[in-house]
């Protein structure tokens, strides 16, 4: 494929806006995919992306064609494995520093915390012992017991209590020690995070984020798998987003801090000791925006968090069976960007949506509701829609296998909704 | 009745934080005991006994020299409180700043009732009637940079603490002009103003917000270094709640943390229909604050000058930096739980009981008792209030219903957040949102 060509796919697929490019780095060693790096990292809202630098680690024919080489007159590397040495000219490899997501989480947390004095964390062991994940690990040396605020175990009223500092002037974060624990402060969250600054007529505002690990783990059991994102998604008033990378991770908590809205940040148990190499320079990403994760021609594949992962594992698999299919890590849960979900179905004319949530009521019930009413004529065949089962989550390895959705599954439903 | 010399009743703990546990609970049990056995003479009279269990009032039915007694929560030794000078309680200027507050809730409620059977006002409309006094004790001694949450019963609350009347008839008639713009309601009573953080239709909803807000004053001292941050909240609750987890989660991190607050109890005996007693099983709510290291205190709240000095000490404890005291007020609801309540449960007997105790009532027997103010002034405040009631009134009928385009508004603070659309652009950037018919 010839380098303009590339550049033009590339561009077609990307939002308007300029969606931030993802480096796309996977737990194992080989990767098969282009690592598309955006020149100018930090990426605030409504920015476009400026130049491209493609690079490709290992060739796969059918995934970009022959080598491409840079109109730009960048050298491309063609190694299968990531080799640091020899990143030559590309100044831009060589930048930017590696971290897991935890660690991209706790960065993004610091630099805002030394940024506004107002903002804080509450939660359980979020001080002394530095975060049941260790996001708020060696910060309550640095800032003090006030600012990480060890609570006693009373997820209702220390999130009502942080709502109450908000209306007063903090910017708390509450950290849920395990998202399901939220539930109990699910009274808190729908009626006085979501609603009060409606019921208040503007008057008072809840900056708060509240965020902490969900998703199904390695057999934790029911309770501590749960996904809560489809209970909390139809409270009016709330912004929820889910990160999958240390990228994105850092740029949503950030943004997530910094926006004058209550925001639920979802993590996930699994996905806290993803490696990858994130810019030195301050980066804040655009809350309401998705990101385009691989572009592609056959068909859009909506997920987010963890099933982004089983996406791209299955998606090496897809490539070799000769599908592009496009992927879209819709990371704003609500919100939803119809705007780059929208060029993608334009495009493709097919969706399938892979989500961890439960099948009912989920946020890929949502999201379907949502494409079809917007982008019914573009469709050639039904939206699919690969969610977990509704099942509690039994402890036994096999049959929690079977709860969530597999790459193998993934393969499978591109290839049906393919042959429309 | 023990008749313990006349002492001056200090309540000044020592601040330290390097005392031993032990200590500061026999310290705090000290300035309970303190707080509570205020033994005043020639103060309201209390015209009959408690007919509650466990209960004590000095009564000996005489209107004249009538030591009344607030009851004390760990000892019965009871301490008298050194009047003035002059003997009296409280000046003339406040005495009448009282009685006008008191009016003013009292006649608001009851145009409240007059407007919903007109059909000016619907849904659920809680009133405060007979309750005065907690609110105008407490309210009236904090400044207005301090916070105060209430509940679904929050009208009065909102009033004592400055909100304009004009606003909160509005409000209730769901106009434009309310003070929250027509979207809260009967329940939600806020105001940035005022510092009044809510109007909570969940009971027990409100007691973390407060301690949230007792939260941000304790932080602005010593994160922030901001001396002038002295700010007091006061909870306002009822006994129903007091039997919810929200209520005990949030004694304990205040008592914890020292949070400048004060958790006031308006304990009306009644939630709904459900009796205090018949869901309580230690129907002595002021005994749960000692249990998490405050003092409990039981006050007479139909009594606005008892309630006002439990008040002061409470409210000054809190801004001292000493931390939380819980105070339950003996109270009642002369109507019932909401303009939709029968009223058939509660006893004939009992309503008179409390009906003979109106603190309305009281608090002008004693300002004329003692020359405080004339008849004649006390009339004149009261038609000054009803002037102010009607023009209320008046204004929020002639105040326009709140537009279409303000349905869209102040779902979110950012209204980025209602996301892209599919043509690119934010959704609160196009037409239809501002005209309030946008699909969000």
């Amino acid at each position: 494929m010839e380098s303009t060509a590339l550049l033009q796919k590339l561009t077609a697929g990307m939002a308007f806006r300029g969606n931030p490019a993802t480096l796309l780095s996977s737990s194992s060693a080989s990767s098969h995919f282009a690592r598309v790096q955006a020149s100018a990292w930090p990426i605030m809202q409504g920015s476009r992306l400026r130049r491209l630098n493609v690079e490709a680690t290992d060739l796969n024919a059918n995934a970009f064609g022959t080598m491409p080489h840079s109109s730009t007159g960048l050298k491309i590397i063609t190694k299968a494995v990531a080799v640091k040495t020899e990143r030559g000219s590309t100044a831009t490899a060589q930048q930017g520093h590696e971290l897991l997501l935890f660690e991209a989480l706790r960065e993004g947390l610091d630099e805002e915390m030394e940024r506004d004095p107002t903002v804080c964390v509450i939660g359980e062991d979020v001080g002394h012992y530095g975060g049941s994940y260790k996001v708020t690990k060696g910060m309550a040396e640095k800032y003090g017991d006030l600012r990480l605020l060890d609570t006693p175990i009373a997820e209702n009223s220390f999130t009502g209590m942080a709502i109450g500092a908000a209306m007063s002037g903090l910017r708390p974060i509450v950290e849920g020690m395990n998202m399901g624990f939220l539930l109990l402060a699910f009274n808190q969250i729908a009626n006085n995070c979501g609603m009060l600054h409606y019921t208040s007529g503007g008057q008072f505002t809840i900056p708060i984020v509240i965020r902490g690990p969900g998703g199904v783990g390695r057999q934790l059991g029911a309770e501590h798998s749960q996904r809560l994102e489809s209970y909390f998604q139809s409270v009016p008033g709330l912004q929820m987003v889910a990160c999958s990378t240390p990228y994105n991770a850092k740029g949503l908590m950030k943004a997530a801090i910094r926006s004058e809205n209550p925001v639920i940040l979802f993590e996930h148990v699994l996905l806290y000791n993803l490696k990858e190499r994130i810019p030195d320079e301050e980066y804040v990403l655009c809350l309401e925006e998705a990101e385009l994760v691989r572009p592609g021609e056959d068909i859009t594949i909506l997920t987010y968090s963890r099933m982004r992962h089983h996406v791209l594992q299955a998606v090496k698999t897809l490539v070799s069976k000769g599908y592009d299919p496009e992927v879209i890590d819709i990371r704003s849960l609500k919100p939803f960007d119809l705007f780059t979900i929208g060029n993608s179905v334009k495009k493709t004319h097919k969706v399938l949506i892979v989500e961890e949530c439960m099948r009912t009521g989920g946020i890929g019930a949502s999201l379907r509701a949502a494409i079809m009413e917007n982008f019914f004529d573009e469709l050639d065949a039904p939206i699919g829609c690969l969610s977990s089962q509704d099942v509690p989550t039994p402890y036994a390895g096999p049959l929690e296998d079977l709860t969530v959705v597999q790459p193998p599954q993934i393969v499978f439903a591109v290839e049906q909704l393919c042959k429309h | 009745m023990a008749m313990a010399t006349a002492a001056v009743a200090s309540v000044r703990l020592a601040t330290t934080n390097a005392l031993p546990r032990a200590t500061q609970r026999s310290r705090d049990n000290e300035a309970c005991s303190a707080l509570n056995s205020a033994f005043f003479k020639n103060s309201i009279p209390s015209s009959s006994r408690s007919s509650r269990k466990n209960l004590k009032t000095l009564n000996d039915g005489s209107r004249k020299g009538i030591c009344v007694r607030v009851k004390a929560s760990t000892s019965d030794m009871v301490k008298e409180k050194a009047l003035p000078a002059d003997g009296q309680l409280i000046s003339r200027h406040e005495g009448l700043d009282l009685y006008e507050d008191m009016i003013l809730g009292r006649a608001f409620e009851d145009m409240c009732a007059q407007m919903y059977y007109r059909g000016k006002m619907f849904g659920f409309v809680h009133l405060y009637n007979g309750q005065e006094a907690v609110s105008t004790g407490f309210i009236k001694g904090l400044k207005k940079a301090d916070y105060v949450c209430s509940t679904y019963r929050d009208h009065v609350h909102a009033l004592s603490k400055g909100v304009p009347a004009r606003q909160v008839m509005s409000e209730l008639f769901g106009k434009a002009t309310g003070c929250c713009r027509g979207q809260g309601g009967s329940m939600h009573m806020f105001s940035k103003e005022h510092n009044v953080l809510g109007g909570f239709a969940f009971i027990g909803e409100g007691i973390p917000v407060a301690t949230g807000a007792a939260f941000t004053t304790k932080y602005r001292r010593e994160v922030l270094k901001d001396d002038s941050a002295d700010e007091v909240t006061i909870a306002f609750f009822g006994d129903g709640t007091c039997n919810n987890g929200q209520f005990f989660e949030c004694l304990n991190m205040a008592a914890l943390w020292k949070l400048p607050i004060v958790f006031v109890v308006e304990n009306n005996l009644w939630a709904i229909g459900m009796s205090h007693y018949r869901a309580t099983s230690v129907p002595e709510i002021w005994k749960k604050g000692p249990a998490f290291g405050m003092p409990g205190i039981h006050v007479d709240g139909m009594d606005v000058l008892k309630v006002r000095e439990v008040a002061k000490e409470a409210i000054a404890r809190a801004r001292r930096g000493d931390g939380p005291t819980l105070v339950e007020c003996e109270t009642y609801r002369f109507r019932g739980h909401s303009l939709a309540d029968p009223d058939e449960l509660r006893k004939p007997a009992e309503k008179a009981h409390y009906a003979a105790r109106d603190p309305i009532a009281a608090l002008k027997n004693y300002l004329l008792e003692n020359r405080l103010a004339t008849e004649k002034e006390l009339s004149a405040i009261e038609e000054t209030i009803n002037e102010l009631i009607e023009d209320a009134v008046e204004f929020a009928e002639a105040s326009p219903l709140p537009p279409h385009s303000q349905l869209l508004e102040n779902v979110f603070a950012d209204p980025k957040g209602f996301g892209i659309g599919p043509d690119g652009r934010y959704r609160c950037e196009g037409p239809g949102f501002t005209a309030g018919t946008a699909q969000v």
